[in-house]
């Protein structure tokens, strides 16, 4: 039964209630608003919860869906229509775990306009899930646009010195890409006569060399989004200047938008383009993940070395999308969620130690192990993680991606998961680096000597991404139950494509 | 339900998790409870607890003497994607239960010896509070091993390979702001745990390949593959396999990845025993074993693995005659036996080849422990010194380590000097001890296949002798070199009781596999395939005399006229520049940092800072794309919009003004006026109506 | 009594042209606008009297109709008109139309 009430459209417009609500409350109590904004992002994240009991992980199709016309474009349908399915709900739990966990990581450190500043956020989450659940391709668009608002202003006004430039450049270069796809998007609602994107996939019968300009226009803007080597320029800028929540999110789900929306439209909308050009992906994934490796190594700002890492795991997941097999897509699921946690709890750390010494230049530190061996010991599990050891979160998803596409039929060659191994070592280098460069060698800093150790506040900010981490690492079952019929399903329709190309 | 009956059912394999539950639950219960327990709880939990695994695995033993096929211990579903299905589960066969005795037994010893050592060195660095850290980590060693050794499957060996990796990378950084400048022991940390990943990066492919070509990465599965499919699929297999000797020379510490052995050393001498020494570093030579069936299949590579394995032997060997840090002699020495082993399953002696692993394990435990044990008196020495009021180093840093301040310390330290004898004696093969049965079955199987490798492995077994001969000569007989090294005291029984009993091991280790006897070649023939090698006792003979040649001229060159104080090496006027190539370990370090290191940071340094900065970031983006578009949006304003955008809508502007110029005359303000035109217009209307529609 | 409608149209003719002219001749604001009343009040003398002419049809009631409106609008608009004119008298202190010229042009 379709009911507008289903729990989807809770999950994505909940956050909203928390901003009426801070609206109403004075700008002088900045406690009151904080709470407010945590509690009901930890109530979004309950509601997502309820979702996920009620969602059937041995059912490959989209579940709970809502489906509402609303209203016309030309004569064309836009629907006000939001599914979840084995693609989308991982991505689902991790924004709403991540918004709650976020807005705490900056309880002390946002001081000035916390009441736009929770409001901002919350209007973030709206525009985050709304992203993942929705099947319309103008809803999709809409939601897609309106995350860029308030990340604009989190950078622009809670920034780094150079915040204006960030947020513009940050604002413009994805507008870039969001142009091209949104006149896809027309295109294919006026030609199809309809923006639904489950029925335009049953329609395919999109012809092939229609289908790459497509492909094209659609990666573009995902590409800037995700963001794949050459088009990272703006991640650093935005990375530094944004504010530590600003990036645990940016990092962690924004990014992510770029990687879904190549699983959720660009492959199976045109899946003869995309098996067309994975080799192509395949490349500047690979690249992605060397640059973005060696690029990291030769940071001295912690945050940015961080930022780059982003290219280099992202090119792992873009290397495993375009696999277009099982295993790489699964991998490329989960990596997506591995590196939500993991980059998201090193930007957590590199903020909290930008809190106490307002220095991100890693020559400032070391040592700190001395000083701060509960920091420490948490900073060395997500490290790990983030570098792929095996038993953490990051090996499971790495190894499935090169596992799948090592073998990968449509990537066509094994040479590209044989380099992206390499950027394991490379991995090791820059992350084992900037661990030395903080924690390790003497303490002989006279301002590091009297470093605090982490509040309970901060030690439960970090402690569920760390409890996923390993959960992840040692039992990934559940996680891949959810994703696998879907996936499968995918993958089942992908190659009959395939064959057609081949 | 009798004990004898469990033994006939093989219900005891079912215990075997808890080989790795045991050191899991110590290192949790000491690390939550570690700073209220005080150390000598956490001491003795973290040991019972690798005690507990040693009993375990005794009990696997017995199971498997009745059930010697062994089995597979499933625990839970792991990764399951489509056709790839990799399960926790244990192997409990022959070899992997080999390697359990082994490493649980030298483990349980070695954490004994480290809560002595352990309780001394903290106090001498200077941060007590460490002591649960290291027996945290130690306990994380133990149960990644046991992981390792226990895998059933590819990838949950690869867990422990990067466990025990990461391991090593946490103890030889203990001491993290100690070391050259402060940073030493971290770097060498790092560069253990990157070296380790290179080779770690080659098993990673082999997994690829073998996954590849066989769809599963369960043992079982691959194997019986290799034995039914393995002749039409030599390319791969041998392709497998290098990748795994890839893997195997960092583990293990081969030519071209040993380099990082020797800078392991600046972990804590417990750490130098298990880990680098007794257990870890062997993983390499037990992976290969385990893997056979392959590299039966694949001649090339396992050539490759005996000539990687018997180079290694011998230019390891050469570095240690160089050394004058007591650990760094024992690490080459280390090295070069690992070489032995590699060379021992290259060749398809995968029973000798373990058979020195495991004897291998008990003596150079006990020598690296003694020498902790030494290291230790010089410290008390040293520090003993420092509390009377004398300036022993002279303003310099004092360096325990380093041979040259030792001599004489066989009257101060009796047990200490007896068991390194003992284990001196052994790793250069004399007879009766264990080292002198394992290296011998080796040298005989390495002669029976290939006189190349025959060849470097007897030479470099000659050095062996040489440089233990020198060791004992400089560190136990003469004068004490130093004022530390005079008041050094021997060490409490803690330390001293586990040393005697590897003492015993490395004593009577030989008996695992006596010639005619066999044990070790029946035990593992349930797993392996075997073939007995026959005594050969001109080999035999011809070692020994060569192991008691290369003893004389150490006792030529040290021991006939001892070293005296600050003076040079003798050896160095004898050989000149080899002596400076063998100190300087052949500047394969340099050798890599200028081919590999540097460029590397070089390259990083450029794409990041000229490529992706200064090019793509500043240049391109902000120069070419924004400033591209600010000039142009500006020659849009000035030339474009002003002129003729502007000049038109200004022109409109200007006619209306010209235009309303005139017309403002009849706007007089006076209501008057407005009506009269009013009337005027009316009438205008009403004429047109009344005249004009006729 | 039964007038012709012809002398009644041309008494509202003639009252018409006064009101035009006491518009255009004369200064004094209330003059100017007792002349409009004039006008307006000639236009409904009309209408009454076409209303009157075509009396037994239904459409005559249409003229009265009217009529009556163009009462109410002159009401309200005597309202307005004198308001202004006090407005006006309050600024310029006269009520002298050819004061009151800064609409010019």
């Amino acid at each position: 039964m379709i009911s507008f009430t289903s729990i989807l459209t809770w999950v994505t417009f909940f956050p909203l209630l928390g901003v009426l609500v801070i609206l109403f409350i004075p700008r002088d109590r900045p406690n009151a608003i904080r709470w407010t904004a945590l509690i009901a992002s930890t109530a979004t994240f309950m509601i997502s919860l309820v979702m996920l009991s009620q969602f059937d992980g041995a059912d490959p199709g989209l579940q709970l869906a809502v489906r509402r016309p609303w209203f016309q474009l030309a004569g064309v349908e836009i629907e006000y229509s939001l599914g979840v399915d084995g693609l989308s709900i991982l991505l689902i739990l991790l924004t709403t775990l991540l918004t709650p966990i976020s807005i705490l990581s900056t309880w002390t450190a946002v001081e000035e306009r916390v009441k736009e500043f929770m409001a901002f956020f919350l209007l973030l989450e709206v525009g985050m899930v709304g992203v993942f659940v929705a099947l319309d391709l103008f809803l999709f668009y809409i939601f897609w646009e309106f995350t860029l608002v308030p990340m604009y202003f989190l950078i622009g006004i809670w920034g780094g010195p150079r915040r204006t430039y960030a947020a513009i450049k940050f604002f413009l270069y994805t507008m870039a890409g969001s142009i091209l796809m949104l006149l896809a998007i027309l295109w294919l609602g006026l030609r199809f006569e309809t923006f639904s994107v489950p029925d335009l996939i049953a329609q395919g019968n999109i012809p092939a060399d229609i289908q790459t300009w497509l492909f094209l226009a659609f990666a573009a803007a995902f590409a800037i989004k995700v963001p794949m080597w050459p088009l990272h320029s703006w991640l650093p800028d935005a990375h530094v200047e944004a504010p530590t929540a600003g990036s645990v999110i940016l990092a962690g789900v924004l990014l992510k938008m770029g990687t879904y929306g190549f699983l959720r439209f660009n492959i199976p909308l045109f899946p003869e383009a995309a098996a067309r050009y994975a080799p192509w992906m395949a490349v500047l994934a690979v690249i992605g993940i060397l640059y973005g490796a060696a690029v990291s190594y030769a940071q001295r700002d912690v945050k940015k070395l961080v930022a780059y890492s982003s290219v280099s795991h992202l090119g792992f997941v873009v290397l495993g999308l375009f696999a277009l097999n099982s295993q790489g897509i699964q991998g490329g699921i989960l990596q997506m969620v591995n590196h939500g946690l993991s980059t998201g709890a090193l930007f957590i750390i590199v903020g909290m130690i930008y809190e106490r010494r307002h220095t991100r230049e890693m020559d400032d530190f070391g040592g700190l192990w001395r000083v701060m061996p509960v920091y420490a010991a948490l900073t060395l599990v997500v490290t790990l993680s983030s570098m792929g050891l095996p038993g953490l979160n990051g090996f499971v998803g790495e190894f499935t991606i090169l596992l799948g596409s090592f073998g990968s039929e449509a990537i066509g060659s094994s040479w590209f998961a044989g380099l992206a191994a390499a950027g394991v070592i490379l991995a090791a280098i820059y992350l084992l680096f900037m661990f030395q460069k903080l924690f390790l060698g003497p303490l002989d800093k006279e301002e590091n000597k009297t470093l605090k150790d982490l509040n309970w506040r901060e030690v439960v900010t970090l402690v569920p991404l760390i409890l996923l981490i390993f959960w992840i690492g040692l039992y990934p079952r559940p996680f891949f139950n959810l994703i696998a019929p879907a996936v499968d399903k995918l993958v089942a329709t992908l190659q009959a494509a395939a064959f057609v190309v081949h | 339900m009798s004990f004898s009956e469990v033994l006939q059912g093989g219900s005891l394999f079912a215990y075997a998790p808890l080989i790795i539950a045991f050191p899991l639950l110590g290192l949790l219960i000491n690390m939550i409870f570690g700073r209220r327990l005080g150390e000598r709880a956490v001491g003795i939990i973290a040991s019972s607890a690798v005690g507990l695994s040693f009993v375990i695995a005794i009990l696997q033993f017995f199971a498997l003497s009745t059930h010697p096929e062994g089995t597979s211990v499933p625990i839970a579903d792991w990764i399951t994607i489509g056709q790839l299905a990799v399960p926790w589960s244990l192997k409990v066969d022959t070899l992997s239960v080999t390697m359990m005795l082994m490493v649980t037994g030298v483990s349980a010893l070695i954490h004994v010896y480290a809560i002595g050592y352990m309780h001394e060195d903290v106090r001498f660095q200077g941060d007590p509070g460490r002591f649960t850290r290291f027996f945290v980590f130690f306990n994380l060693f133990v149960a990644t091993m046991m992981v390792l050794v226990t895998a059933d499957n590819f990838l949950m060996m690869f867990v422990g390979w990067e466990g025990v990796g990461l391991c090593s990378y946490l103890l030889i950084g203990f001491w993290f702001e100690k070391g050259e400048d402060g940073i030493g022991n971290a770097i060498a940390g790092k560069k253990a745990f990157i070296t380790n990943r290179i080779g770690d990066f080659g098993f990673l492919i082999a997994m690829f390949l073998i996954f590849g070509a066989v769809g599963s990465l369960q043992f079982a599965d691959v194997f019986h593959w290799a034995h039914e499919h393995g002749l039409e699929n030599v390319d791969v297999i041998t392709a497998i396999t290098l990748f795994l000797l890839l893997g195997a020379t960092g583990k293990s510490a081969q030519i071209p990845l040993f380099v990082w052995l020797p800078d392991a050393m600046a972990g804590p001498t417990p750490v130098s025993a298990l880990i680098h020494a007794a257990t870890m570093v062997t993983a390499g030579i037990y992976m290969i074993a385990r893997n056979q069936a392959l590299y039966d299949v694949a001649g090339l590579s396992s050539n490759l693995v005996a000539l990687i394995g018997a180079a290694t032997a011998l230019f390891a060997a050469t570095i240690a005659v160089g050394q004058f840090d007591i650990k760094r002699v024992l690490a080459y020495s280390t090295i070069s036996q690992l070489g032995f082993m590699l060379a021992a399953v290259g060749v398809g002696a995968q029973v000798a080849g373990m058979f020195h692993l495991v004897t291998h394990a008990f003596f150079k435990a006990l020598l690296f422990l003694s020498a902790g044990s030494v290291i230790q008196g010089i410290e008390h020495g040293h520090h003993h010194l420092e509390h009377v009021g004398a300036n022993p180093g002279g303003g310099e840093a004092f360096d325990p380590n380093d041979m040259r301040n030792m001599g004489g310390l066989r009257s101060k330290m009796k047990i200490t000097f007896w068991v390194y004898l003992i284990g001196a004696l052994a790793l250069s093969g004399i007879f009766p001890l264990a080292g002198f049965w394992s290296k011998d079955e080796i040298l005989a199987d390495a002669n029976h296949e290939s006189i190349v490798i025959f060849l470097l492995l007897t030479v470099a077994a000659f050095f062996t002798a040489f440089y233990m001969g020198r060791q004992i000569l400089m560190v136990f007989f003469g004068q004490p070199r130093s004022e530390a090294a005079k008041h050094a005291p021997e060490n409490p029984p803690v330390m001293t009781v586990p040393l005697i009993l590897l003492a015993v091991g490395a004593i009577l280790g030989g008996v695992l596999n006596l010639p005619g006897m066999h044990t070790l070649t029946d035990w593992l023939e349930h797993t392996l395939h075997v073939h007995v090698t026959e005594f050969n006792p001109v080999v035999a003979g011809l070692s020994t005399l060569l192991a008691l040649l290369a003893i004389g001229i150490a006792w030529f060159v040290y021991g006939r006229q001892p070293m005296g104080k600050g003076s040079p090496d003798p050896l160095r006027r004898m050989l000149g520049p080899i002596f400076v190539g063998m100190e300087n370990k052949w500047w394969v370090d340099e050798l890599y940092q200028f081919l590999i290191v540097r460029p590397y940071i070089a390259l990083a340094d450029v794409l990041a800072d000229v490529i992706d900065w200064r090019f793509w970031h500043d240049w391109f983006h902000d120069t070419v794309l924004a400033r591209t578009f600010r000039e142009g949006t500006r020659w849009l304003n000035d030339a474009f919009d002003l002129r003729v955008i502007d000049g038109i809508a200004n022109g409109l502007g200007n006619l209306t003004q010209a235009i309303s110029g005139r017309m403002r005359f009849l706007q007089t303000g006076y209501v008057r006026n407005y009506a009269l035109s009013f009337l005027v217009g009316v009438l205008l209307v009403l004429s047109y109506f009344i005249f004009g529609s006729s | 009594m039964n007038i012709a409608t012809d002398y009644i149209l041309a008494l509202s003719g003639v009252l018409f042209v006064i009101g035009v002219l006491g518009v255009l001749v004369r200064r004094n604001a209330i003059v100017i606008f007792m002349s409009i009343e004039l006008m307006l009040n000639s236009a409904n003398l009309a209408l009454i009297a076409f209303a009157r002419a075509m009396a037994p049809a239904a459409e005559a009631l249409r003229g009265h109709v009217l009529v009556f409106f163009v009462i109410a609008v002159a009401a309200a608009e005597v309202a307005v008109g004198l308001a202004l004119i006090v407005a006006i008298f309050r600024t310029k202190h006269s009520i002298d139309v050819d004061q009151v010229s800064s609409l010019q042009g």
